[in-house]
């Protein structure tokens, strides 16, 4: 079973309740026992080849690689470990569009991919290369005929998440990776949100580069993983260099602690994914009832079918977002994704989707997670509905102004 | 082989992990919280980080606000080489191989027989060439322990109109540093070197000056460093950072230690201690054995229960000699035959004695059989 039987948050512990987990996870107790010894005791160097604290470290650094591997269906060798996911997909982008600069020129990727995806192909633009954004359609998928049409024989790489950050959407991963294989070009996945959520197989989706990160699946802060394909070899530079580990692909003494960390993550999640996706299912359909039962305009962002279990997001016209976070004061939730939270600019991935500024300053990104529990999601469907209410009484003018409320599964593909 | 050592003496490859980092880490890991969030869990986990990054400030002497958290030394190094705009770069040749491999082309300023950097052949470098150049010197080098005179070099660096970087990833938390003394305008520090967890480390700048970012994304550090922090590394770090400052008094004692350790082993014919003929850090010592490659002593002695290295822990599966010893001068045959014994803050006079009397023994064995062929 999970590594907490019961929450540890909400009200009655004076603590609010959590529901933000596409921000960051807890750390699960069961990898938490996993890391402290090698915390402790076993503090070697994993590269430290001539005595035994080296070779201690290291053994568990190779058993964490392999457990990781299996949770997405590579072989140990293809596992190269970072500090996290946004340097995976800085390494995964710069690393293949520099190795193959002199014959490839081009990028692909998609207007509602993570800051560090988006960031990169910008940098890459400053260095010579072209990048094509493809937009997405108002469910948040993007159309695999756009994308065929976008890929020429200077595409190096396509970077598609396999499921998004904000509105938890998942893209056709398998039907992308065939499109691109068939292409010639590399398939890049960003599969923070995804990996340990939803079922994924490199080679069955043919996925060449994939980014793990540590936090977002119940693992330690600080580590990630760019899984780097090896048959057929893709090639990187990388970012990183120095005392050549990792293959070359990435220096830099090895944590020990937080491989074994993600290893134990990965090893759990892999386990529970099946029943933990039946749960979260529930829990969201719950939680979206219990809000829909008592409130009329309600938006849900991004396709409801195709979509991470754990995510709900939803826009409440006549509302604004920041007021509304601190009228639940005992609920932790986010407007927009956390690395982009300080900023006033509207979240770049609803706008993506169709939405208009101000509805979009009107939504709420709930993420439910390993340790949510339905009185957590009965609490917060009725505190949200409330607090929805008393906020819409307060500013009438807004409602009107707003206008109609949008349909929940628009059908028509935005440009 | 496979005995769990008594003896560790592999404190520049890695050092335990101090009980005040091992708490903070520990209580960090028990927090939920991504510090970008605005909610409690979110400002609770970033109070964490704030805290840390004074305490990591006072490492170098240098402002909060200039510090950058990496996820390492090497990332520091690289972050520095890489993102300070200066197409050239000029390094010592016995730099860490993060430096040396953060960008192409990197020109080697010569040490002299001990490894100290020619400030003269430095000063002719640049003289010699008027592009904009960062010139890089590590504050103390991790194989033999020799301190590199920084300050002299920073002053000749500046004086061409050259930024200044220093790794300081070995020196950090040993010696005493400040930022401003040295003239330098970056320092990278590593956590596990002083006794925080691996897989932390920052990039400290005196001033803010222009740096482009390796990582990329959330805008995290600044725009410095994009990606979420690492708070139970960073706590750690902070941790450590505080303890270290508090021991350098103590560390500086581990020269007694060293020093008896190289007198001991000196009385054997033929052995050499590199870098002895300038200053040093306290607690290093790289020395050869005559006649007996390195790997033989640390497998020896790695018998008796003793954990030393050969050379760097990153370079130890590799079979190229040591860049460093042979840029001071060094033949690979003798080379070949030098370990690095490292002390720790937390190392014993004990280990002191059983290190000195497991190498004797091999060295006696060494010679015997040696006599024996004759």
């Amino acid at each position: 079973m999970s590594g907490r039987e019961k929450s540890e948050t909400g009200p009655r512990k004076g603590r609010p309740i959590y529901l933000d987990y596409q921000a960051t996870t807890p750390t699960d107790r069961r990898v938490v026992e996993a890391m402290l010894p090698f915390f402790g005791e076993k503090f070697g160097n994993p590269h430290s080849r001539n005595h035994f604290y080296g070779w201690e470290a290291e053994e568990a650094v190779e058993n964490a690689r392999a457990q990781v591997a299996a949770v997405i269906g590579a072989s140990a060798k293809e596992i190269v470990f970072t500090s996290g996911a946004t340097e995976s997909n800085n390494l995964a982008l710069k690393g293949v569009a520099r190795f193959y600069r002199d014959r490839k020129d081009h990028i692909v990727t998609v207007a509602t991919e993570h800051k560090c995806v988006l960031e990169s192909c910008a940098r890459l633009e400053k260095e010579g290369f072209r990048v094509t954004y493809l937009p997405v359609m108002a469910n948040g998928l993007i159309d695999l005929d756009r994308l065929r049409d976008a890929i020429t024989d200077r595409t190096a790489v396509v970077s598609v998440m396999a499921v998004n950050n904000e509105i938890g959407v998942v893209q056709p991963v398998a039907e992308i990776g065939a499109i691109c294989r068939e292409a010639g070009a590399f398939f890049h996945s960003d599969g923070a949100q995804a990996v340990g959520k939803i079922a994924l197989d490199v080679e069955a989706m043919t996925i060449d580069l994939m980014s793990i990160s540590g936090h977002k699946l119940y693992g330690p802060m600080g580590i990630g993983v760019l899984y780097v394909r090896r048959r057929p070899r893709v090639r990187l530079e990388p970012l990183i260099d120095g005392g050549g580990q990792e293959r070359g692909l990435r220096s830099g003494t090895l944590p020990a602690p937080l491989c074994v960390g993600i290893g134990e993550a990965c090893a759990i999640a892999a386990r529970e994914l099946a029943a933990e996706s039946a749960r979260l299912l529930d829990l969201r359909q719950r939680l979206l009832d219990g809000i829909t039962s008592r409130l009329a305009d309600v938006v849900v962002n991004g396709d409801l079918e195709r979509r991470v279990p754990g995510n709900l997001n939803l826009s409440f016209p006549g509302v604004q977002a920041e007021e509304l976070m601190v009228a639940l004061k005992d609920l932790a939730v986010s407007s927009g994704s956390a690395c982009t939270s300080a900023s006033v600019e509207p979240s770049y991935v609803l706008k993506a989707i169709g939405l208009a500024d101000d509805l979009a300053h009107a939504s709420l990104r709930i993420g439910l997670g390993r340790f949510t529990t339905a009185d957590e999601i009965d609490f917060a469907a009725a505190k949200i509905a409330e607090e929805v209410e008393r906020l819409r009484r307060v500013n009438p003018r807004r409602t009107d102004a707003d206008g109609k409320a949008r349909d929940a599964r628009p059908a028509a593909p935005v440009a | 082989m496979g005995m769990k050592h008594a003896v560790y003496l592999d404190h520049n490859a890695t050092t335990a992990v101090r009980a005040t980092a091992q708490q903070a880490i520990a209580r960090a890991l028990e927090l939920t919280g991504n510090a970008s969030s605005v909610h409690r869990f979110g400002r609770a986990v970033r109070r964490l980080v704030e805290d840390a990054r004074d305490a990591v400030a006072a490492l170098a002497g240098a402002e909060p606000a200039g510090v950058v958290f990496t996820s390492g030394g090497s990332e520091a190094n690289v972050l520095a080489i890489g993102g300070a705009g200066r197409a050239r770069i000029v390094a010592s040749a016995v730099e860490h191989p993060s430096v040396l491999k953060a960008a192409p082309g990197i020109e080697r300023i010569p040490v002299n027989d001990d490894g100290v950097v020619d400030i003269a052949a430095l000063d002719a470098m640049l003289a010699a060439d008027h592009r904009p150049a960062l010139v890089s010197v590590m504050a103390a080098n991790n194989e033999t322990g020799v301190v590199q005179p920084v300050a002299e070099a920073a002053a000749v660096a500046r004086r061409h109109g050259a930024l200044v970087h220093c790794d300081a990833v070995q020196a950090a938390g040993k010696v005493e540093l400040d930022i401003k003394a040295l003239g330098v305008d970056m320092v990278s520090l590593s956590a596990h070197k002083i006794g925080g967890a691996m897989g932390s480390g920052a990039l400290v700048l005196a001033h803010d000056l222009p740096l482009a970012a390796i990582v990329r994304g959330g805008g995290q550090e600044r725009g410095r460093r994009a990606g979420t922090e690492n708070v139970p590394g960073i706590a750690g770090f902070g941790a450590a950072a505080r303890e270290a400052i508090d021991g350098l008094d103590g560390f500086a004692r581990l020269a007694r230690w060293r020093d008896r350790i190289e007198a001991s082993l000196r009385r054997r014919a033929g052995v050499r201690v590199f870098g002895s003929g300038a200053p040093r850090l306290a607690n290093t010592s790289c020395l050869a054995m005559p006649g007996v490659t390195a790997e033989h002593q640390v497998i020896a002695l790695d018998l008796a229960g003793v954990a030393v290295s050969a050379g760097s822990a990153c370079s130890s599966g590799k079979i190229e000699p040591s860049h460093v010893l042979q840029a001071m001068g060094v033949a690979p045959e003798v080379a070949a035959t030098a370990i690095r014994v490292s002390l720790g803050w937390n190392t014993a006079e004990d280990d002191v004695e059983r290190f000195i009397a497991a190498w004797t023994d091999i060295h006696q064995r060494a010679r015997s059989k040696t006599i024996a062929a004759a």
